[in-house]
């Protein structure tokens, strides 16, 4: 009796949300038949709570709110290995992807660091229309709280002329702007 | 003359800047004119896509109009922004509703026309390994470098395609033109932990440890990439690895297109080599007395050569060089033997047996200045038995 598997009917709306998810990934979980090659090259499968085999499994059992939650998706690298050795040909790696956007999107973050990273490093580009490498390592480790983890590394990279203190800006950083906020809009339809 | 539209993106005149530098030198060198992008904007990298997927395209499209207008492909040497132009392209061609919307964000036409290359692909393809080694005066003799490709230039296949995504070799071919030795390794396409070695260094040191080992056990002296990002991990955390790990990696990284450089002649200063983390002008000086010696090494056998070959037969000036040659063996046998055999072992069998022996040693130097054939043909049976006797 203790081993026994509880299979709770799918929920409609798990249904609607893994099928968006697929098609903005363009690909198909019930392709995988579950061989496991994905997890076996993933670099940083150690890490990871689902390995990406597990994280196909959890949605092809319509698990979607768990596969969500899953650290998983804030540890992958986007390496794309998954994806170039599937024999199915399931796109993990934008599978991953669209995972993360539907779960920043819902506020599941799991992973407020690789979160953070990323809002900073778009806020650079938003406002300058270049990366703002001072800038982002300035914010990220604010939002962090990690104010001074690289610290260490900011004075031996200006001493090789790596990073400069004040931003780039293009000329057409207005026009930056307005493909931000126009793919905002656009992007929910 | 071949001309690009030159993208060198964020991180080429900041955290990689000596691939900025290197690669303008290699332009120069090889000559292929680079018009830089007119107001290029940032491709978004990683960050783009993993939070908005119309952005991640848009931002990419933005600079593929422009491109489009000045009528050039794009030459984009970082990894990420190399992927994130074609990710777009690809886009832009294969789906019109896609197209449209991006057209929409931008607020720009753009049809998909123009096509983005790696660094990699130009140098291996276009200009080919040929074309380099012509250029090179200063052969990196006796480098053996660890290619390492990392993902976005291989994968995913779809959007890359110029060169194997499990083992390529593109950069082994330009790093072998410039007189270096590329080896053999398995973790040329393994991801080093991106910006994870950032955001999560608990994970990303680990993926970072697993490359330098991987190069360091196959043999590896240093470590040559395409990718800015990749780059900076090996180059900046490599310390804080070696603490992590307890290990010493002590692997030089550099930017494909500074070997390039210098073995065109470029200082490396020029070839901005001076302001990686992981020292490399002390390896470099080591790899230019390689240069060198190999250099003199051939210079002396083409001049015995033709010595050989241009004077008559004078007794007198034979004996004498006979006498040298005696010298040569009591002095130093183990360079003598390696004169004759190259097989290591056997030359230290051939020293074993000259030791003390007057009698063999003027046969060989006899042979060595009448007939080098027969010289190596004495010296190999000489070992030969010594070895048999040993084995009795
Ligand atoms: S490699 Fe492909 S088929 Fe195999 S488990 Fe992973 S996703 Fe499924
Ligand atoms: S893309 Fe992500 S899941 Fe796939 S192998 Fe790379 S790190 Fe693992
Ligand atoms: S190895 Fe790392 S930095 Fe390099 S391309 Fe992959 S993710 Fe980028």
């Amino acid at each position: 009796m203790g081993n026994a598997v509880t299979l709770i009917p799918a929920r409609e709306q798990d249904r609607q949300l893994i099928s968006k998810v697929e098609k903005e990934a363009g690909t198909s979980i019930n392709l995988c038949y579950q061989c496991g090659k994905c997890t076996a090259g993933c670099p940083a499968a150690f890490a990871m709570d689902y390995p990406p085999r597990q994280i196909i499994r959890l949605l092809q059992l319509n698990l979607v709110d768990q596969a969500l939650e899953a650290g998983s998706i804030w540890i992958c690298a986007s390496c794309e290995t998954c994806s170039a050795r599937c024999p199915r040909g399931v796109d993990i790696a934008a599978l991953m992807d669209a995972m993360r956007r539907e779960a920043l999107q819902q506020g599941k973050i799991t992973d407020k660091k690789v979160a953070a990273f990323n809002k900073a490093f778009l806020n650079g580009v938003k406002n300058f229309g270049k990366a703002y490498e001072a800038g982002l390592l300035m914010q990220y480790n604010l939002t962090t709280g990690q104010l001074l983890k690289d610290a260490g590394l900011g004075l031996p990279m200006m001493k090789r002329g790596k990073v400069s203190m004040l931003p780039h800006s293009i000329k057409g950083k207005d026009e930056i702007k307005k493909i931000f906020d126009r793919a905002e809009q656009l992007g929910g339809e | 003359m071949k001309e690009f539209a030159y993208y060198p993106g964020c991180s080429l005149d900041s955290s990689a800047i000596e691939y900025g530098m290197s690669m303008e030198r290699t332009a120069d060198i090889l000559g292929i004119k680079l018009v830089e992008l007119e107001d290029w904007s940032c491709c978004g990298a990683t960050s783009g896509h993993n939070t908005d997927h119309l952005l991640s395209l848009a931002l990419p499209a933005r600079n593929l109009a422009i491109a489009e207008k000045m009528g050039l492909n794009v030459l984009a040497p970082c990894a990420a922004c190399y992927s994130r132009h074609r990710a777009a392209e690809h886009a832009i061609r294969s789906s019109k509703s896609m197209g449209d919307k991006i057209r929409e964000v931008i607020d720009m036409d753009v049809q998909g026309t123009v096509e983005t290359l790696s660094i990699l692909d130009v140098l291996a393809n276009d200009i080919g390994p040929d074309q380099i080694s012509q250029k090179v005066t200063k052969p990196l003799t006796g480098m053996k470098a660890a290619c390492y490709y990392g993902c976005l230039l291989v994968r995913p296949v779809e959007i890359t395609g110029f060169d194997d995504p499990e083992d390529p070799q593109s950069m082994d071919k330009i790093v072998k033109a410039t007189g270096a030795t590329p080896i053999d390794w398995s973790y040329k396409t393994e991801c080093c932990g991106a910006a994870l070695v950032t955001s999560r260094p608990d994970v990303g040191n680990r993926m970072l440890y697993n490359v330098l080992r991987n190069a360091q056990e196959s043999g590896a002296d240093c470590i040559v990439t395409a990718c800015p990002l990749c780059g900076l991990n090996l180059d900046m955390r490599q310390a804080a690895v070696e603490k992590e790990f307890k290990t010493k990696f002590n692997l030089p990284v550099f930017y494909v297109t500074e070997l390039i450089a210098l073995a065109c002649g470029d200082t490396p200063k020029q070839a901005g080599s001076d302001r990686h983390f992981v020292d490399t002008l002390k390896y470099l000086s080591q790899i230019e007395v390689n240069r060198v010696r190999a250099a003199s090494e051939k210079a002396e056998q083409k001049a015995e050569a033709t010595e050989s070959e241009t004077e008559a037969p004078d007794p007198e000036a034979t004996q004498k060089k006979i006498d040298a040659m005696l010298k040569g063996w009591q002095k130093n046998p183990a360079k003598m033997a390696a004169r004759l055999i190259e097989d290591e072992e056997r030359a230290a069998v051939l020293v074993e047996v000259m030791t003390g022996d007057k009698k063999k040693m003027t046969r060989l130097a006899e042979l060595m200045v009448t007939d080098a054939d027969k010289a190596v043909k004495a010296a190999e049976a000489f070992i030969t038995a010594e070895l048999k006797k040993k084995q009795a």
